[in-house]
């Protein structure tokens, strides 16, 4: 994998920010978008934009053969059985909305649990929140491990026969932890739940492989995987899905429309109430294309690398407070951190003034944070285009910061 | 930008206020009450405010964020503290044109606060300097009488 060759299919890589080359470190809240799959977006729309599903004319169909491709295209990508059970939403957040206001309101009432944990980003937290209070279920949290693992014991220990939903994130989006799904799913099937998986911060980094996961319910976002904003996937086992409610109701969606009732459409389409993000759709399908192109195995080596290198160098920063696995290999492409008494914000802002982008802030995770015992934290989180340079700025930029703040106190 | 630019940000006074905060702790007995945090960030302040006969008799606060949101609210504090409603709403307006690098009534005195005018330049920072006055605006509008 060359990365350098790499870097030259994202222009925006290549710009001074505050008079210095910019350094981007905050793929894990969004990350950038390669010319191809802007090209992808300006073909559609200045070639064959058009509604899908519907007219007989040439750009009609074009648009729908661009969009339905896309579906292929993700289905491939995490290996499910069927397109059927892959649904394009807006993003994981509504992947997840879907699951629970849908499976959750039919399967889940008083006296139930939905398990999830303390590492959970609020878009896999407030659903269950609200389906609990809506329902009368209990909201249970399996704990975390001194590392902020989890140990399959506790799952084991939380989860019970009441159980009816567990929800669990593939990786940390702040511990870079992760998680051990596939068992995890074991253990849910043996007490009789479904498994929903929020795969946001798995699926640009690693293959996945819905089948061997065995999960029921699998939520990404395109934007967090070389894609444009605005597209997400929800994958669902067919069976549950079959016989799930949609949750918005509208044109694209029906089968026949009389005056007091109406019938759904198949699978997927049921589920996609309204236009749907034609071009959106369209660009997660290029952007698939470009990571598999380079292949996601190489990708993951290359971020582990990044991680490592990163874990080695900025330990060696006095006063530096690394969170989540301390060994490499357990961790995804990310590092949270806290340095001294400085304040994330403050962080942050004396590296975008070295031209170094990271996250800082409690990155939707409140409930982590607080297990934390943080207010807020500092990360840099790494992608394909990322690079050994990268770090060493990041690292220059830290001992900087710890000068200047030094300084000024 | 250079780490110069960041010295308009950081000027010495306000990390003074920030290690050193003025007005640190809750008024006992204070007739208003205000926790505001800033959800983006988890920037946090609990308020309290003596205010009787339209005077600010008192302002303190506690809370955690970054230098700028805990230096501005040690300064505001500092500012309104036996000043009249108005008076106070008055410099809330002017500390937020300030803010926004809009030209600002200098007919009243701010003291230290005129040291947080380098934050307008660093858009994602404003917020943090406006937690402490939004607090006290909602404090005293929502004062009941």
């Amino acid at each position: 994998m060359n990365v350098q060759e790499i870097r030259k299919l994202f222009p925006i890589l290549d710009q001074e920010v505050n008079g210095h080359p910019l350094v981007y470190l905050d793929s894990a809240a969004t990350s950038q978008k390669p010319l191809s799959v802007i090209q992808a977006l300006g073909d559609y729309y200045n070639g064959y934009n058009s509604n899908v599903h519907r007219g007989v004319h040439t750009l009609g169909t074009r648009a729908t053969d661009g969009y339905e491709g896309a579906r292929e295209k993700v289905r491939k990508f995490i290996n499910a059985s069927s397109t059927q059970e892959v649904i394009f939403t807006r993003g994981t957040t509504t992947s997840i909305n879907t699951v629970a206001a849908s499976y959750g309101r039919a399967n889940v009432g008083e006296g139930d649990e939905i398990v999830i944990t303390h590492m959970e980003h609020h878009s896999n937290i407030i659903p269950w929140q609200q389906l609990a209070k809506e329902t009368g279920a209990t909201l249970k949290y399996v704990p975390l491990q001194e590392d902020g693992t989890l140990s399959l014991e506790d799952v084991r220990s939380t989860v019970t026969p009441q159980t009816k939903i567990v929800s669990i994130m593939m990786v940390s989006n702040v511990l870079g932890t992760m998680n051990p799904i596939k068992e995890i799913t074991r253990i849910a099937h043996e007490n009789g739940a479904v498994m929903v998986v929020d795969g946001a911060q798995a699926a640009p980094h690693m293959k996945v492989d819905v089948q061997s996961l065995d999960c029921d319910f699998f939520a990404f976002s395109g934007h967090k995987m070389a894609g444009p904003t605005g597209i997400g996937v929800l994958f669902g086992k067919k069976n549950l899905l079959e016989k799930m409610e949609p949750i918005e109701f509208g044109g694209e969606m029906i089968d026949f429309v009389g005056l007091q009732e109406s019938t759904w459409k198949e699978l997927p389409w049921k589920f996609e109430g309204g236009t749907p993000i034609i071009a959106g759709a369209i660009g997660l399908g290029a952007a698939i294309d470009f990571l598999e192109d380079i292949g996601l195995d190489e990708i993951e080596k290359h971020e582990h690398h990044l991680a490592a290198y990163a874990l080695d160098r900025m330990s060696s920063i006095n006063g530096l407070t690394i969170y989540g696995p301390e060994d490499p290999q357990q961790r995804a492409g990310l590092v949270t951190f806290n340095l001294d008494d400085v304040h994330p914000h403050d962080l942050a802002t004396v590296l975008d003034a070295e031209g170094i982008a990271i996250r800082a802030g409690h990155h939707c995770a409140q409930p982590l944070m607080k297990w934390l015992n943080v207010s807020s934290t500092a990360r840099a989180s790494f992608y394909l285009y990322n690079t050994e340079e990268d770090i060493d700025r990041l690292v220059a930029g830290l001992v900087k910061t710890k000068e200047y703040f030094s300084d000024v106190f | 930008m250079s780490f110069n630019n960041l010295d308009t940000l950081y000027r010495q006074v306000i990390m003074d206020h920030y290690k050193n905060p003025r007005n640190k702790g809750a008024v006992e007995d204070g007739s208003v009450t205000i926790d505001m945090n800033n959800p983006t960030c988890g920037d946090r302040i609990h308020l309290t405010l003596d205010v009787q006969d339209g005077v600010v008799n008192q302002a303190k606060f506690t809370g955690e964020g970054c230098s700028i949101s805990m230096a501005s609210a040690s300064m505001m504090t500092q500012a309104v503290k036996g000043k009249d409603i108005e008076t106070a709403l008055k410099m809330s307006g002017i500390f937020s044109d300030m803010m926004q690098g809009k030209d600002y009534d200098d007919s009243i005195d701010l003291g230290d606060i005129e040291a947080l005018q380098g934050v307008s330049k660093f858009p994602a920072r404003i917020k943090c300097a406006t937690l402490a006055w939004k607090a006290m605006e909602k404090g005293i509008n929502e004062k009941p009488e």
